[in-house]
């Protein structure tokens, strides 16, 4: 995990999608333990508190769970939850993204189309 | 009410009014970073709240108890500070001191920190290092569980690999034990995401006290050509600017106002030691 204080992201939002990523990549697996609050702020020297508000996030998404006395597990179910997640994303971080940097280089609506042909081409092998 | 309360405080050396009429409250159970440059007051706050100097005027309480002449305060508050009071003695002998004078004195613990640090205990003090005497303090303030504990310049001398020793004990203590931690500061951005709330003093006065969180998302900077970001800066509480080249970089405090915005214009984040050092940038004191 890599925290950075010169981002837009306020630290706690930070910490909860680096976790969440962490779930998504397998790192850390449902129903397994996640690293404890204290782990988590003694390894970056963040706050307890903001490290456990950032938690709180992906409990409130029922992408983790608390076991009392025990700490946060990964909740059955949490990597397809993020997939879904993710992809109901997709339009809003990607393409919008995407389609204003393409206007502001004066592009075709062909042009970009075919851009991405040429990356689904190129970078999808199978 | 759990908290320390600074009540119109003034303190004067000499000619120099140290503190000016300075208030304010430490939350309990929080870690406070208190800022402030080269003279700004830090200290002399830091010795009156810890009743080792008197105040000219004001009250300072802790859990609503006076700090002054209180023998209840031993054991409330302790405060790791600059000065040396027995360089001729050895490390080892000092903590037997302090285990005797102490009750919350954990004598095990202070054993067991200073070897992580590599603290040699039966050295006198006058012979120890600028990092290892920062370090003989860290151990003491660490080693006593009193519920408030003020750490002033707690890495002076160290290198990277005590001072990330020394965050991460400290972690772990505030996490297990829930004191009320204050650090003062001048490696702002080594504390900037360890500290809750921030107080910040100039002149002997407080200029700031909020909680990093508020801060950094009033906190922003403005970047375009001159005349755009001039533009956008009117009627703007502009804490100050940088100017490269043709590009005007402005440092705003308030709300980013959208409808002034344009595509030329670029708002990013602002840290919190570009704050502090935009915030009492007035040449030196």
């Amino acid at each position: 995990m890599n925290i950075s204080s010169n981002t837009e992201k306020p630290i706690f939002i930070q910490i909860a999608e680096q976790i969440e990523d962490n779930i998504f990549t397998g790192v850390f697996k449902e129903e397994e333990k996640i690293p404890s609050t204290n782990e988590i702020s003694t390894l970056l020297n963040i706050n307890p508190h903001t490290v456990l508000k950032g938690m709180n996030i992906l409990v409130e998404e029922n992408i983790i769970y608390k076991r009392r006395g025990l700490g946060m597990f990964v909740k059955e179910g949490a990597v397809e939850q993020i997939r879904q997640k993710r992809k109901s994303m997709f339009y809003e971080n990607y393409i919008q993204t995407l389609i204003k940097e393409a206007d502001k280089l004066n592009m075709s609506k062909e042009q970009i189309v075919s851009l991405i042909e040429k990356g689904i081409d190129e970078l999808r092998k199978e | 009410m759990n908290s320390i309360s600074v009540k119109n405080v003034s303190k004067r050396f000499k000619n120099t009014l140290a503190l000016d009429n300075i208030s304010f409250n430490i939350e309990h159970g929080k870690i406070h970073g208190l800022l402030g440059r080269n003279g700004a007051g830090k200290s002399t706050l830091i010795n009156i709240i810890s009743n080792r100097i008197f105040a000219d005027s004001g009250d300072i309480t802790i859990d609503d108890e006076t700090v002054v002449e209180n023998n209840k305060m031993h054991d409330k508050i302790y405060c790791m500070s600059e000065s040396n009071y027995y360089p001729n003695y050895k490390v080892i002998n000092i903590f037997k001191w302090t285990n005797e004078f102490y009750d919350c004195f954990d004598f095990d613990k202070a054993l067991n920190i200073s070897k992580q640090f590599g603290l040699n205990v039966n050295k006198k003090l006058k012979n120890l290092s600028t990092g290892y005497n920062s370090i003989f303090k860290l151990v003491i303030a660490l080693s006593l569980n009193t519920p408030y504990v003020i750490f002033d310049e707690p890495v002076l001398g160290l290198d990277a690999n005590h001072r990330e020793l020394f965050y991460k004990l400290l972690i772990e203590d505030y996490e297990k034990n829930g004191r009320t931690v204050i650090i003062a500061t001048h490696l702002i951005e080594e504390v900037a995401n360890l500290i809750e709330d921030v107080i910040i003093i100039d002149k002997g006065k407080l200029l700031l006290q909020s909680s990093i969180e508020d801060l950094m998302m009033e906190g922003y900077t403005v970047s375009g050509t001159k005349q755009d970001v001039e533009k956008y800066c009117i009627d703007e509480n502009v804490i100050g600017y940088d100017e490269i080249a043709g590009m005007k970089i402005a440092y705003v405090m308030g709300y980013i106002k959208d409808d002034k915005l344009n595509d030329r214009l670029h708002i990013s984040s602002i840290n919190l030691q570009k704050l502090f050092v935009k915030l009492t940038d007035n040449g030196g004191v």
